[in-house]
C-alpha cells in the first residue's frame, strides 16, 4: 500500500458515519440535524481536498491505492484508487453536497432527519463509484446509490414523485443488471474482477476477445452508462426525475449522478473494449449529436423552467460523450472538464430554480416575468450562471465545450460542426428563458413583492459564482492534473499520434503486492512489448 | 442388500429425523397433560434445534447408511441445518400468531416437526422410495398445516387445493419411480451409473419425477396452486412453505440430477424451459397483485425460476462433461439459504401486520408504515431489496452466483432473460416500498393501534435481518463450506 493511509476509505465512509449519527438524533431536532449534516458534508469536502496532495501532477497511475481481499471465491477485492479524473469528480461531489444541504435548509419540512441521512448515503455511493477499481465493487456502489436517490425523489419530490422515482430505478436497474451479466462474462474470460489486471491482460493481448464477444460486452457496459448519462434515446427518465426531485436531489442528480455514466465510459468502456469502442464510435457520436441538438431544441420550447434545465443537461452531456468518443487527448480532457463545469453550472441553475420555486411554488415560465425588479441580486446570479452554462469565455462552460469541439474537430470535422449548433442553441434557450423570467413587465401581482436572495442563498450563490469564475480562468489547474490520466485512456484505446507524443509517456501500472502471479505475468508481458 | 438389523451408525445417520419425529410425538402425548402454551413452544424450539444440531454428528461419519438408502454427506448436513433453522424460526414466529388467532399450540408444533423431519429425509435420501417417504411425510403435514385455521374458508380452501394438487404430484412422482425402477432395476441413485442413458423408460420416469417435484417447488406450468395456497394458509405456515419444503424438494432434485448420469445429458432444455416459464409466470403474476401475501407468493414462484436457471447450468455442464458444476451447486445452495431466511423474515412481518384473522393484507394497509413503525418498515424493505437482489443483501450474492453459473455454462441468453425478470421483479418489490415510505396512510389506518411485535417475533426478525446482511457482506464462510470437494457423496 502506498503512503497516504486509508484516505479513500475515509472519504467513502465518513458521510455514512455522519448519517448514522443523524439516525441517533431525535427526529424533531431540526436545527441540530441540519447543522450536523452541514458540518459533516463540509468536513468531507475539506478531506477530499487532501486528494490534490495525494495525486501528483502528471501522474497517470492510480494513487492512494487500497487493496484488500474481500471474498475469496470468486476473488473480489476491496480495491480503491484515484487518478486525475476521478479525483476531480469526487471533489465535485463533496463540493455539491454541502450546497445541497444548504439549499434544503428551509425547503424540507417533513421527515428532515431521513432526508439528510439519504443525502449523505447518496454521497457514500457516488464517491464509492468513483474510487472503485474492482468491477464488482464498482457495481455494488453503483446499485447502492440507487436507493437513496429514489427515496429523495419519491418522498420529498413534487406531485408525480412516485412515478418519477420508480421510473428512475427501473431505467437504471435494467441497464445495470445487464452490466452485471457483462461483468460476470468478463470475469469468466479473465478470471478477475480487478480493473487494472483485466486492463493489462486485454492490452497485452494475453486475452484476445472475439470481436463479437467484445462488442456484446461493450454494449452491456455501455447501455448501462448511456442510460445514466443519459444518451438519446435513453433519456426519457431524466426530465421526470429532475422535475419531480427536490432541489437537492436535482443538484446531486445533474451535478454528479449523470457523470457516473460518462465516467464509466472513460474508465471501463474505452480501456476494456478498445476495438468495440472504435466500431461503435460513429454510432455513439451520432446519438450524442442528436442528443445535443434535440436536447437544446426541446429546452427551447419548454414552458417549465426546471424541465428546461433538465433538457439542457441532455444537450450538455452529449458534448461529453462526443468528446470521449472522439478519442483525442484534447477532447477527452474537454469531456472531463465539461463534466465538472456542467456539475457546477447546472447544479447552480437547479439551485436558482429551486429558490424561485421556494418563493412561488411553480416552475412555469409564464408565471414569472420582470423578476429583476423585486430581486436584482438573484437575477444577477442567474444571469451569471446562465452565461457560464451557455459557454461564455472566462467562465467554466466555455473551457469544456471549446476543448471538446477542438479535439473532435481534429478527428472528424463534421461531428464538430454539427455539435457546434448546440452551442448556439444553448445561448438561445438560456437567454430567451432568462429574458422571459427576469425582464419585461411584472405580469403577476404576486411577483411584485418577492424577497430577494437571503444571506443563506447568497452564501450558496457566491460560492458557486467564485468557483465558476475560477474554473474559467484557472483551468490549467485542473487540466494539468487530468491530462496524464486522459492520455492513459487514449493510449489504451488507440496508438499514440505524433502530435501527442510530446506529452509525458504514461507509466505502466506496477503490480501491487496482493494481486499475485497473474498480475505479475501480465505486467511482464506488457513491459516487454 | 439391506442389512436386517440397522447398526448404531445407521441410526446415527438419521438422528436428526429421529429427534424431530420424537419431539413431535412427545408434543402430541403431552398435550392432554400440560396446558401451558409456553411449555409447548419451548419444547418445539428444543426439538427443532436439537435435530439441527444432531445433523452435525452423522456428517462426521459421512457415508451411506442403511445399505445406501440414506446419505449423510455435507450436502445433507447443509439442508438439514437449513430446514432445522427454518423450523426453529417458524416456531418462534408462530407462537404469537397462534395466540392471536386462538389456535391450539401442540398439534401445530407437532405437525411442524413432522414436516421438518420429512424435509430432512428428502435432503438425505439416496434412494427414491426413501425420498418418497420423506416427501409424503412433509406433504401430509403441510396439507394439515395449510388448513389449520379451520374456521376460515380461505384456509380450508388452501388446504383442499394443496391436498388435491399435491396428491397428483405425488402420484406423478411415484409413477416416475416405478418407471425408473423398470428401466434401471434399482431405485438407488448410487447404483444407476450403469443404466443405459438412451432408455425411453428411464427418460419417461425421470420426466415424471421432474413433474412431481416441479409441483412441489412451484415451477411453471405446475405453479397454479401456489398463490391460493400461500394466501389461504396461516402466515407462519406460508413462511414455512416458501422456505422449507421448497428447499428440500430442490435438494432432492439436485441430488437426482447430479448423480444419475443418464439424466444430466438430456435435461438441460427441460430445465431451461422450466426456468424461463417459471420466472415469467411468477414475475408477471406478481405485477398486478394488491395483496401482499399473494404478491410474495408469486415472488416465490419467480425465485424458484431463478434457482432453475442454476439447474439448467448444472445439467448443461454435466451433459457436456465440463468441470465447474460445483460452483453451480454452490449457487443453488447459497440462494436457497438466503432466500429462505429472507422469506421467513418477510412473512413474519406480514403475519404480525395482518392483525386478527389476517384482515390487513392489502397494500393499502401498508401505506405510511415507515412513519408509524419505522423499524418494521426498514426491515421489510431490507427483505424486499434482498428479494430484488440489491447489493449488501443475501439475495444479491445469491443472484450473482446464479448469474455466474449461467454465464459460466455459456447460457448467456438465459442470464439475460433472468436479468429482464429481475427488472420486472424490481417493479413490484419497489411498489411495496413506495407504499410504505411514500404514501400517506388513510385516517382509519393511522388511528388504529400499531401492530404488536412480541419478543419472539423480534428475535426472528433480528436473526433474519442479521443473516441477510451478513450473507450480503461476507458470503465466504458459507460458500467455503458449500464448495468443499466431497459435498455430494455417491
Amino acid at each position: 500500500m502506498l503512503p497516504g493511509g486509508h484516505l479513500l476509505s475515509v472519504l467513502i465512509f465518513f458521510p455514512a458515519i455522519g448519517a448514522l449519527a443523524l439516525l441517533l438524533l431525535r427526529g424533531d431536532d431540526h436545527v441540530y440535524i441540519r447543522g450536523i449534516a452541514l458540518i459533516v458534508s463540509i468536513a468531507e469536502f475539506l478531506f477530499s481536498l487532501l486528494l490534490l496532495r495525494g495525486v501528483p501532477i502528471t501522474s497517470a497511475d492510480y494513487r492512494l491505492v487500497e487493496n484488500a481481499a474481500w471474498i475469496t471465491s470468486p476473488p473480489i477485492h476491496y480495491h480503491l484508487g484515484v487518478d486525475g479524473i476521478s479525483m476531480f469528480l469526487v471533489i465535485l461531489t463533496t463540493f455539491l453536497t454541502p450546497l445541497s444541504v444548504l439549499a434544503s435548509w428551509t425547503s424540507i419540512h417533513h421527515r428532515v432527519k431521513e432526508f439528510f441521512v439519504m443525502l449523505l448515503m447518496l454521497e457514500v455511493g457516488v464517491i464509492g463509484v468513483f474510487f472503485a477499481l474492482d468491477l464488482f465493487l464498482f457495481f455494488l456502489f453503483w446499485e447502492v446509490m440507487l436507493i437513496p436517490m429514489a427515496f429523495l425523489i419519491g418522498i420529498w419530490g413534487h406531485e408525480r414523485r412516485v412515478y418519477a422515482a420508480v421510473k428512475f430505478v427501473l431505467y437504471t436497474m435494467s441497464g445495470s443488471i445487464l452490466m452485471l451479466v457483462g461483468i460476470i462474462r468478463l470475469y469468466i474470460a479473465t478470471g478477475s474482477f480487478d480493473l487494472p489486471i483485466i486492463q493489462n491482460m486485454l492490452q497485452s493481448g494475453a486475452l484476445p476477445l472475439a470481436p463479437g464477444t467484445e462488442m456484446l460486452l461493450f454494449l452491456a457496459f455501455f447501455v448501462a452508462f448511456a442510460i445514466k448519462v443519459p444518451l438519446f434515446p435513453l433519456h426519457t427518465w431524466l426530465p421526470d426525475a429532475h422535475v419531480e426531485a427536490p432541489t437537492a436531489g436535482s443538484v446531486m442528480l445533474a451535478g454528479v449522478l449523470l457523470k457516473m455514466g460518462t465516467y464509466g465510459m472513460i474508465r471501463f468502456c474505452l480501456p476494456l473494449f478498445p476495438l468495440a469502442s472504435h466500431r461503435a464510435a460513429p454510432w455513439v457520436a451520432v446519438l450524442a449529436i442528436i442528443g445535443i441538438i434535440y436536447g437544446a431544441l426541446v429546452a427551447l420550447v419548454q414552458p417549465n423552467l426546471k424541465k428546461l434545465v433538465a433538457y439542457s443537461s441532455v444537450s450538455h452531456l452529449g458534448f461529453v460523450v462526443l468528446g470521449i468518443f472522439a478519442f483525442r487527448n484534447i477532447s477527452m480532457q474537454g469531456a472531463v472538464y465539461q463534466m465538472l463545469a456542467h456539475g457546477i453550472s447546472t447544479g447552480a441553475l437547479f439551485l436558482l430554480v429551486g429558490m424561485l420555486y421556494d418563493r412561488r411554488h411553480t416552475f412555469e415560465i409564464s408565471e414569472y416575468g420582470g423578476l429583476a425588479t423585486p430581486m436584482p441580486k438573484l437575477a444577477a446570479f442567474f444571469l451569471f450562471v446562465a452565461l457560464s452554462s451557455l459557454g461564455l469565455p472566462m467562465l467554466n462552460g466555455f473551457v469544456g465545450e471549446f476543448l471538446v469541439l477542438l479535439g473532435t474537430y481534429q478527428a472528424h470535422w463534421q461531428w464538430a460542426s454539427w455539435a457546434a449548433l448546440g452551442v448556439i442553441l444553448s445561448a438561445g434557450y438560456l437567454l430567451w428563458s432568462y429574458q422571459r423570467v427576469f425582464f419585461g413587465e411584472i405580469t403577476s401581482e404576486k411577483n411584485r413583492t418577492l424577497p430577494d436572495a437571503s444571506l443563506r442563498e447568497r452564501t450558496i450563490l457566491v460560492t458557486v459564482a467564485v468557483v465558476t469564475l475560477w474554473m474559467g480562468i484557472a483551468s490549467p489547474f485542473i487540466t494539468r492534473r487530468t491530462a496524464a490520466a486522459s492520455q492513459t485512456v487514449i493510449d489504451q484505446v488507440e496508438p499514440r499520434r505524433p502530435y501527442e507524443a510530446a506529452l509525458p509517456a504514461p507509466k505502466l501500472l506496477p503490480p501491487t503486492d496482493t494481486t499475485g502471479a497473474a498480475a505479475q505475468a501480465s505486467f511482464e508481458r506488457l513491459a516487454t512489448r | 442388500m439391506f442389512p436386517t438389523n440397522p447398526t448404531n451408525l445407521d441410526m446415527l445417520a438419521v438422528l436428526p429425523e429421529l429427534l424431530w419425529c420424537g419431539f413431535g410425538v412427545l408434543l402430541m402425548l403431552l398435550q392432554p397433560f400440560v396446558s401451558n402454551r409456553h411449555f409447548f413452544t419451548f419444547l418445539a424450539l428444543v426439538g427443532t434445534s436439537m435435530g439441527a444440531a444432531a445433523a452435525v454428528i452423522p456428517a462426521a461419519h459421512a457415508g451411506p447408511a442403511f445399505g445406501g438408502l440414506v446419505q449423510a454427506d455435507a450436502f445433507a448436513l447443509f439442508f438439514r441445518l437449513l430446514v432445522g433453522l427454518v423450523g426453529f424460526l417458524v416456531v418462534l414466529a408462530a407462537g404469537p400468531y397462534l395466540q392471536r388467532e386462538r389456535l391450539p399450540f401442540p398439534e401445530f408444533y407437532a405437525l411442524l416437526l413432522f414436516a421438518t423431519a420429512g424435509m430432512g429425509v428428502l435432503a438425505s435420501a439416496q434412494e427414491l422410495l426413501t425420498a418418497f417417504i420423506g416427501l409424503e411425510l412433509s406433504s401430509i403435514s403441510s396439507y394439515i398445516l395449510a388448513g389449520y385455521r379451520r374456521d376460515s374458508l380461505k384456509s380450508s380452501e388452501s388446504s383442499m387445493k394443496y391436498f388435491l394438487l399435491g396428491s397428483f404430484a405425488t402420484a406423478f412422482f411415484l409413477y416416475g419411480i416405478a418407471l425408473v425402477y423398470g428401466a434401471a432395476g434399482t431405485t438407488n441413485l448410487g447404483r444407476m451409473s450403469a443404466v443405459d442413458p438412451g432408455s425411453a423408460l428411464l427418460k419417461l420416469g425421470l420426466a415424471m419425477i421432474l413433474i412431481g417435484l416441479g409441483f412441489k417447488v412451484a415451477a411453471a406450468p405446475f405453479q397454479i396452486w401456489t398463490p391460493d395456497v400461500y394466501e389461504g394458509a396461516p402466515t407462519p405456515v406460508t413462511a414455512l412453505f416458501s422456505a422449507g419444503p421448497k428447499a428440500a424438494a430442490f435438494a432432492l432434485l439436485l441430488r437426482i440430477f447430479a448423480i444419475v448420469p443418464a439424466a444430466t445429458h438430456l435435461w438441460f432444455w427441460a430445465f431451461w424451459v422450466l426456468a424461463v416459464l417459471t420466472m415469467f409466470a411468477g414475475n408477471l403474476g406478481a405485477l398486478l397483485q394488491t395483496n401482499v401475501k399473494r404478491l410474495l407468493a408469486y415472488s416465490s414462484i419467480a425465485h424458484a425460476g431463478y434457482v432453475l436457471v442454476a439447474f439448467a447450468a448444472v445439467t448443461f455442464l454435466a451433459g457436456n462433461s465440463e468441470v465447474g458444476a460445483s460452483a453451480a451447486y454452490a449457487a443453488i445452495l447459497f440462494y436457497l439459504l438466503g432466500y429462505a431466511l429472507v422469506k421467513i423474515g418477510a412473512f413474519t412481518i406480514v403475519s404480525q401486520l395482518g392483525g386478527l384473522a389476517e384482515k390487513n393484507l392489502s397494500l393499502d394497509d401498508y401505506a405510511g408504515l415507515a412513519q408509524r413503525q419505522p423499524v418494521v418498515a426498514a426491515a421489510l424493505s431490507l427483505f424486499l431489496l434482498s428479494l430484488l437482489g440489491l447489493p449488501v443483501t443475501a439475495g444479491f450474492f445469491g443472484k450473482f452466483y446464479i448469474f455466474k453459473a449461467a454465464v459460466n455454462s455459456h447460457l448467456l441468453w438465459l442470464a439475460v432473460l433472468m436479468a429482464i425478470n429481475s427488472v420486472i421483479g424490481a417493479y413490484y418489490y419497489l411498489r411495496v416500498i413506495v407504499v410504505m415510505y411514500m404514501r400517506d396512510p388513510s385516517t382509519e389506518i393511522s388511528s388504529a393501534p400499531p401492530a404488536r411485535f412480541p419478543l419472539t417475533v423480534k428475535l426472528v426478525l433480528a436473526i433474519t435481518v442479521a443473516a441477510t446482511v451478513y450473507l450480503g457482506l461476507f458470503p465466504n464462510h458459507i460458500l467455503n463450506f458449500i464448495l468443499q470437494p466431497n459435498l455430494l457423496n455417491h
